[in-house]
Protein backbone atom coordinates (compact mmCIF):
# COMPACT_ATOMS: atom_id res chain seq x y z
CA UNK A 1 0.00 0.00 0.00
CA UNK A 2 1.03 3.55 -0.70
CA UNK A 3 2.73 5.17 2.33
CA UNK A 4 0.56 8.26 2.05
CA UNK A 5 -2.58 6.15 1.85
CA UNK A 6 -1.58 4.00 4.83
CA UNK A 7 -2.01 6.80 7.36
CA UNK A 8 -5.43 7.65 5.90
CA UNK A 9 -6.62 4.05 6.03
CA UNK A 10 -5.35 3.80 9.62
CA UNK A 11 -7.23 6.94 10.59
CA UNK A 12 -10.42 5.47 9.14
CA UNK A 13 -9.77 2.25 11.06
CA UNK A 14 -9.34 4.10 14.36
CA UNK A 15 -12.36 6.36 13.90
CA UNK A 16 -14.89 4.04 12.28
CA UNK A 17 -13.55 0.54 12.98
CA UNK A 18 -13.27 -0.25 9.25
CA UNK A 19 -11.69 -3.22 7.52
CA UNK A 20 -9.83 -3.00 4.25
CA UNK A 21 -8.76 -5.07 1.29
CA UNK A 22 -6.09 -4.47 -1.29
CA UNK A 23 -6.17 -5.65 -4.86
CA UNK A 24 -3.36 -4.77 -7.29
CA UNK A 25 -2.55 -1.61 -5.43
CA UNK A 26 -6.15 -0.43 -5.11
CA UNK A 27 -7.39 -0.10 -1.55
CA UNK A 28 -11.01 -0.88 -0.67
CA UNK A 29 -12.20 0.26 2.75
CA UNK A 30 -15.39 -1.29 4.10
CA UNK A 31 -17.53 1.20 6.03
CA UNK A 32 -20.93 0.65 7.59
CA UNK A 33 -23.92 2.67 6.36
CA UNK A 34 -24.17 4.57 9.69
CA UNK A 35 -20.57 5.83 9.42
CA UNK A 36 -20.35 6.60 5.71
CA UNK A 37 -21.27 10.28 5.91
CA UNK A 38 -18.80 10.93 8.73
CA UNK A 39 -16.12 8.99 6.87
CA UNK A 40 -16.69 10.98 3.68
CA UNK A 41 -16.66 14.26 5.60
CA UNK A 42 -13.41 13.31 7.32
CA UNK A 43 -11.76 12.32 4.04
CA UNK A 44 -12.92 15.49 2.30
CA UNK A 45 -12.01 17.96 5.04
CA UNK A 46 -8.86 16.46 6.53
CA UNK A 47 -7.33 14.38 3.74
CA UNK A 48 -8.16 16.51 0.67
CA UNK A 49 -10.36 13.99 -1.14
CA UNK A 50 -12.17 16.78 -2.91
CA UNK A 51 -13.63 14.71 -5.73
CA UNK A 52 -16.22 11.93 -5.69
CA UNK A 53 -15.19 10.63 -9.11
CA UNK A 54 -17.62 7.71 -9.24
CA UNK A 55 -20.41 6.25 -7.23
CA UNK A 56 -21.94 2.93 -8.14
CA UNK A 57 -23.01 -0.41 -6.71
CA UNK A 58 -22.59 -4.12 -7.32
CA UNK A 59 -25.15 -6.84 -6.78
CA UNK A 60 -23.98 -10.17 -5.31
CA UNK A 61 -27.35 -11.90 -5.76
CA UNK A 62 -28.29 -14.67 -4.79
CA UNK A 63 -26.16 -13.89 -1.73
CA UNK A 64 -28.49 -11.92 0.54
CA UNK A 65 -26.25 -10.66 3.31
CA UNK A 66 -24.64 -8.50 2.18
CA UNK A 67 -26.33 -8.40 -1.20
CA UNK A 68 -25.14 -4.99 -2.44
CA UNK A 69 -21.93 -3.06 -2.14
CA UNK A 70 -22.36 0.67 -2.65
CA UNK A 71 -19.04 1.98 -3.94
CA UNK A 72 -17.69 5.50 -3.49
CA UNK A 73 -14.59 6.17 -5.58
CA UNK A 74 -12.78 9.16 -4.13
CA UNK A 75 -9.90 11.11 -5.67
CA UNK A 76 -7.53 13.56 -4.12
CA UNK A 77 -6.08 15.85 -6.75
CA UNK A 78 -3.89 17.61 -4.17
CA UNK A 79 -2.27 14.41 -2.93
CA UNK A 80 -2.62 12.33 -6.11
CA UNK A 81 -4.44 9.49 -4.34
CA UNK A 82 -7.52 7.39 -5.01
CA UNK A 83 -9.47 5.48 -2.41
CA UNK A 84 -12.50 3.27 -2.64
CA UNK A 85 -15.10 3.10 0.11
CA UNK A 86 -17.57 0.22 0.09
CA UNK A 87 -20.80 0.02 2.04
CA UNK A 88 -22.24 -3.51 2.30
CA UNK A 89 -26.06 -3.59 2.35
CA UNK A 90 -28.57 -6.36 2.91
CA UNK A 91 -31.03 -7.42 0.24
CA UNK A 92 -34.26 -6.43 2.02
CA UNK A 93 -34.95 -2.68 1.68
CA UNK A 94 -31.40 -1.51 1.01
CA UNK A 95 -30.85 2.13 1.95
CA UNK A 96 -27.98 4.53 2.49
CA UNK A 97 -27.90 8.02 3.98
CA UNK A 98 -27.53 10.59 1.21
CA UNK A 99 -24.08 11.99 0.51
CA UNK A 100 -25.42 15.12 -1.22
CA UNK A 101 -24.51 17.19 1.84
CA UNK A 102 -20.85 16.25 1.43
CA UNK A 103 -20.46 15.95 -2.34
CA UNK A 104 -23.05 17.72 -4.49
CA UNK A 105 -22.27 15.40 -7.39
CA UNK A 106 -23.81 12.56 -5.38
CA UNK A 107 -27.26 13.90 -6.25
CA UNK A 108 -27.53 12.31 -9.70
CA UNK A 109 -25.37 9.32 -8.73
CA UNK A 110 -27.76 8.42 -5.95
CA UNK A 111 -30.73 8.82 -8.25
CA UNK A 112 -29.01 6.35 -10.57
CA UNK A 113 -28.56 3.92 -7.66
CA UNK A 114 -32.24 4.29 -6.87
CA UNK A 115 -33.19 3.73 -10.49
CA UNK A 116 -30.87 0.87 -11.39
CA UNK A 117 -30.51 -1.00 -8.09
CA UNK A 118 -33.41 0.17 -5.92
CA UNK A 119 -31.08 1.41 -3.19
CA UNK A 120 -32.92 4.25 -1.42
CA UNK A 121 -30.86 7.35 -0.62
CA UNK A 122 -32.41 8.59 2.63
CA UNK A 123 -32.80 12.37 2.85
CA UNK A 124 -32.15 12.90 -0.86
CA UNK A 125 -33.56 16.26 -2.06
CA UNK A 126 -35.05 14.85 -5.30
CA UNK A 127 -35.49 11.05 -5.17
CA UNK A 128 -36.82 10.31 -8.67
CA UNK A 129 -35.69 7.83 -11.31
CA UNK A 130 -33.00 9.34 -13.55
CA UNK A 131 -32.65 7.05 -16.59
CA UNK A 132 -35.74 4.87 -16.93
CA UNK A 133 -39.14 6.41 -17.74
CA UNK A 134 -41.64 7.00 -14.96
CA UNK A 135 -43.70 3.95 -14.16
CA UNK A 136 -40.98 1.40 -14.92
CA UNK A 137 -41.25 -1.69 -12.79
CA UNK A 138 -38.13 -3.19 -11.26
CA UNK A 139 -34.51 -2.15 -11.24
CA UNK A 140 -32.64 -3.18 -14.39
CA UNK A 141 -29.11 -3.64 -13.03
CA UNK A 142 -30.19 -6.07 -10.32
CA UNK A 143 -29.01 -9.58 -11.04
CA UNK A 144 -32.50 -11.04 -10.70
CA UNK A 145 -33.92 -8.66 -13.35
CA UNK A 146 -34.81 -10.73 -16.45
CA UNK A 147 -32.16 -10.47 -19.19
CA UNK A 148 -34.05 -10.55 -22.49
CA UNK A 149 -37.09 -8.37 -22.93
CA UNK A 150 -38.86 -10.33 -25.67
CA UNK A 151 -38.39 -13.88 -26.90
CA UNK A 152 -36.69 -13.82 -30.34
CA UNK A 153 -38.92 -14.76 -33.26
CA UNK A 154 -37.83 -17.76 -35.34
CA UNK A 155 -39.72 -19.61 -38.06
CA UNK A 156 -41.19 -22.16 -35.64
CA UNK A 157 -42.53 -19.66 -33.09
CA UNK A 158 -43.09 -16.62 -35.34
CA UNK A 159 -46.90 -16.61 -35.31
CA UNK A 160 -47.20 -17.42 -31.62
CA UNK A 161 -45.11 -14.38 -30.66
CA UNK A 162 -46.63 -12.22 -33.39
CA UNK A 163 -50.09 -12.67 -31.85
CA UNK A 164 -48.88 -11.18 -28.58
CA UNK A 165 -47.06 -8.22 -30.13
CA UNK A 166 -48.64 -4.85 -29.28
CA UNK A 167 -48.89 -3.37 -32.79
CA UNK A 168 -49.80 0.30 -32.95
CA UNK A 169 -53.15 1.33 -34.41
CA UNK A 170 -53.43 4.40 -36.60
CA UNK B 1 -37.21 22.29 -76.06
CA UNK B 2 -38.12 19.68 -73.55
CA UNK B 3 -41.14 17.55 -73.12
CA UNK B 4 -43.21 19.23 -75.86
CA UNK B 5 -40.61 18.44 -78.50
CA UNK B 6 -40.20 14.85 -77.39
CA UNK B 7 -43.90 14.03 -77.14
CA UNK B 8 -45.27 16.22 -79.85
CA UNK B 9 -48.57 18.00 -79.48
CA UNK B 10 -50.31 15.78 -76.93
CA UNK B 11 -53.30 17.98 -76.43
CA UNK B 12 -55.27 16.36 -73.63
CA UNK B 13 -54.20 13.63 -71.24
CA UNK B 14 -56.90 11.70 -69.50
CA UNK B 15 -56.29 9.83 -66.26
CA UNK B 16 -57.97 9.25 -62.96
CA UNK B 17 -57.83 11.70 -60.10
CA UNK B 18 -56.35 8.97 -57.93
CA UNK B 19 -53.42 8.59 -60.30
CA UNK B 20 -52.72 12.31 -60.36
CA UNK B 21 -52.94 12.67 -56.59
CA UNK B 22 -50.77 9.63 -55.91
CA UNK B 23 -48.27 10.76 -58.55
CA UNK B 24 -47.98 14.17 -56.93
CA UNK B 25 -47.66 12.66 -53.47
CA UNK B 26 -44.84 10.36 -54.49
CA UNK B 27 -42.98 13.08 -56.37
CA UNK B 28 -42.82 15.51 -53.48
CA UNK B 29 -42.63 13.42 -50.37
CA UNK B 30 -40.72 15.28 -47.72
CA UNK B 31 -39.20 13.25 -44.91
CA UNK B 32 -38.75 14.55 -41.39
CA UNK B 33 -35.22 15.56 -40.37
CA UNK B 34 -34.96 13.23 -37.45
CA UNK B 35 -32.33 10.62 -36.63
CA UNK B 36 -31.93 8.50 -33.52
CA UNK B 37 -28.71 6.53 -33.96
CA UNK B 38 -26.12 5.31 -36.47
CA UNK B 39 -28.80 4.73 -39.15
CA UNK B 40 -29.15 8.51 -39.29
CA UNK B 41 -25.61 8.72 -40.71
CA UNK B 42 -26.65 6.49 -43.60
CA UNK B 43 -29.80 8.57 -44.02
CA UNK B 44 -27.64 11.70 -44.31
CA UNK B 45 -25.46 9.90 -46.85
CA UNK B 46 -28.56 8.94 -48.84
CA UNK B 47 -29.55 12.59 -48.87
CA UNK B 48 -26.10 13.90 -49.80
CA UNK B 49 -24.67 14.35 -53.28
CA UNK B 50 -23.22 10.86 -53.79
CA UNK B 51 -26.57 9.06 -53.55
CA UNK B 52 -28.83 12.10 -53.91
CA UNK B 53 -32.26 11.02 -52.73
CA UNK B 54 -33.76 14.20 -54.20
CA UNK B 55 -33.79 12.38 -57.56
CA UNK B 56 -36.88 10.65 -56.16
CA UNK B 57 -38.61 13.78 -54.95
CA UNK B 58 -37.20 13.70 -51.45
CA UNK B 59 -36.04 17.21 -52.03
CA UNK B 60 -36.03 18.50 -48.50
CA UNK B 61 -35.70 17.13 -45.03
CA UNK B 62 -38.15 19.18 -42.98
CA UNK B 63 -37.18 19.90 -39.42
CA UNK B 64 -40.80 20.29 -38.40
CA UNK B 65 -43.35 17.46 -38.30
CA UNK B 66 -46.03 19.90 -39.51
CA UNK B 67 -44.34 20.12 -42.91
CA UNK B 68 -43.37 16.51 -43.46
CA UNK B 69 -45.14 13.55 -45.05
CA UNK B 70 -42.75 10.75 -44.21
CA UNK B 71 -41.18 9.71 -40.94
CA UNK B 72 -37.96 7.72 -41.33
CA UNK B 73 -37.30 6.12 -37.95
CA UNK B 74 -33.52 5.88 -38.27
CA UNK B 75 -32.20 4.02 -35.27
CA UNK B 76 -33.17 2.32 -32.04
CA UNK B 77 -36.04 3.82 -30.08
CA UNK B 78 -35.61 3.73 -26.33
CA UNK B 79 -38.63 3.35 -24.08
CA UNK B 80 -38.13 6.88 -22.89
CA UNK B 81 -38.06 8.14 -26.49
CA UNK B 82 -41.19 6.22 -27.57
CA UNK B 83 -43.78 8.77 -26.33
CA UNK B 84 -41.81 11.56 -28.03
CA UNK B 85 -41.78 9.62 -31.31
CA UNK B 86 -45.52 9.02 -31.08
CA UNK B 87 -46.10 12.70 -30.42
CA UNK B 88 -44.07 13.67 -33.50
CA UNK B 89 -46.11 11.20 -35.53
CA UNK B 90 -49.36 12.66 -34.22
CA UNK B 91 -48.20 16.15 -35.15
CA UNK B 92 -47.65 15.22 -38.80
CA UNK B 93 -50.54 16.13 -41.12
CA UNK B 94 -52.40 13.43 -43.07
CA UNK B 95 -51.51 11.69 -45.30
CA UNK B 96 -48.40 10.35 -43.60
CA UNK B 97 -46.18 7.32 -43.91
CA UNK B 98 -43.53 5.65 -41.77
CA UNK B 99 -40.37 3.80 -42.78
CA UNK B 100 -38.69 1.72 -40.08
CA UNK B 101 -35.06 1.99 -41.11
CA UNK B 102 -32.68 -0.70 -39.91
CA UNK B 103 -32.99 -3.75 -37.71
CA UNK B 104 -33.37 -1.84 -34.44
CA UNK B 105 -36.37 0.16 -35.60
CA UNK B 106 -37.89 -2.89 -37.28
CA UNK B 107 -37.63 -5.44 -34.49
CA UNK B 108 -35.25 -4.29 -31.77
CA UNK B 109 -32.19 -5.71 -33.53
CA UNK B 110 -29.42 -6.75 -31.18
CA UNK B 111 -30.91 -4.77 -28.30
CA UNK B 112 -33.28 -7.31 -26.78
CA UNK B 113 -33.39 -5.59 -23.40
CA UNK B 114 -35.34 -3.42 -21.01
CA UNK B 115 -34.33 -0.10 -22.54
CA UNK B 116 -35.25 -0.49 -26.23
CA UNK B 117 -38.66 -0.76 -27.91
CA UNK B 118 -38.83 -4.11 -29.73
CA UNK B 119 -39.82 -2.70 -33.09
CA UNK B 120 -41.20 0.77 -33.65
CA UNK B 121 -44.44 -0.79 -34.94
CA UNK B 122 -45.44 -1.00 -31.28
CA UNK B 123 -45.61 2.80 -31.28
CA UNK B 124 -46.51 3.95 -34.81
CA UNK B 125 -47.97 2.07 -37.83
CA UNK B 126 -45.10 1.18 -40.19
CA UNK B 127 -45.45 1.01 -43.98
CA UNK B 128 -42.02 -0.21 -45.07
CA UNK B 129 -39.31 -2.02 -43.14
CA UNK B 130 -35.73 -1.62 -44.36
CA UNK B 131 -33.37 -4.38 -43.20
CA UNK B 132 -29.69 -3.88 -42.45
CA UNK B 133 -27.49 -2.82 -39.58
CA UNK B 134 -27.27 -0.07 -40.69
CA UNK B 135 -28.80 -0.29 -44.19
CA UNK B 136 -26.72 1.14 -47.03
CA UNK B 137 -28.08 4.33 -48.61
CA UNK B 138 -29.13 2.22 -51.62
CA UNK B 139 -31.22 0.09 -49.29
CA UNK B 140 -32.95 3.14 -47.86
CA UNK B 141 -33.61 4.49 -51.34
CA UNK B 142 -35.01 1.09 -52.30
CA UNK B 143 -37.27 1.28 -49.26
CA UNK B 144 -38.45 4.71 -50.34
CA UNK B 145 -39.15 3.52 -53.88
CA UNK B 146 -41.03 0.53 -52.43
CA UNK B 147 -43.12 2.97 -50.42
CA UNK B 148 -43.83 4.91 -53.64
CA UNK B 149 -45.15 1.73 -55.23
CA UNK B 150 -47.40 1.29 -52.23
CA UNK B 151 -48.62 4.90 -52.37
CA UNK B 152 -49.31 4.66 -56.11
CA UNK B 153 -51.65 1.75 -55.39
CA UNK B 154 -53.66 3.59 -52.75
CA UNK B 155 -57.40 4.04 -53.37
CA UNK B 156 -59.44 6.89 -51.99
CA UNK B 157 -62.14 4.55 -50.75
CA UNK B 158 -59.59 2.67 -48.59
CA UNK B 159 -58.31 5.78 -46.86
CA UNK B 160 -59.67 5.92 -43.34
CA UNK B 161 -60.47 9.45 -42.27
CA UNK B 162 -59.80 9.60 -38.55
Amino acid sequence: MDKKLETIVQALQENFNTTNEEFRGEVHVFVTAENIIDALTLLRDKYDFELLSAMTATDYWPQQSPRFHVIYQLSSLARNLTLQLRVPLNGAEPKIPTATGVYKVANWRERELLDMFGITPEGHPDPRRILMPEGTEGHPLRRDFPLGYEEPQFTFNFEEIDLGKPYAKE
Amino acid sequence: MGVEQKLGDMGVVTTTLENVVNWSRTNAMWPMLFGLACCAIEMMAAQASHFDMSRFGMELMRASPRQSDLMIVAGRVSRKMAPVLRRLYDQMPEPKWVIAMGDCASCGGVFNNYAIVQGVDEVVPVDVYVAGCPPRPEALIHGVVTLYEKVKGEKFKDVVVS
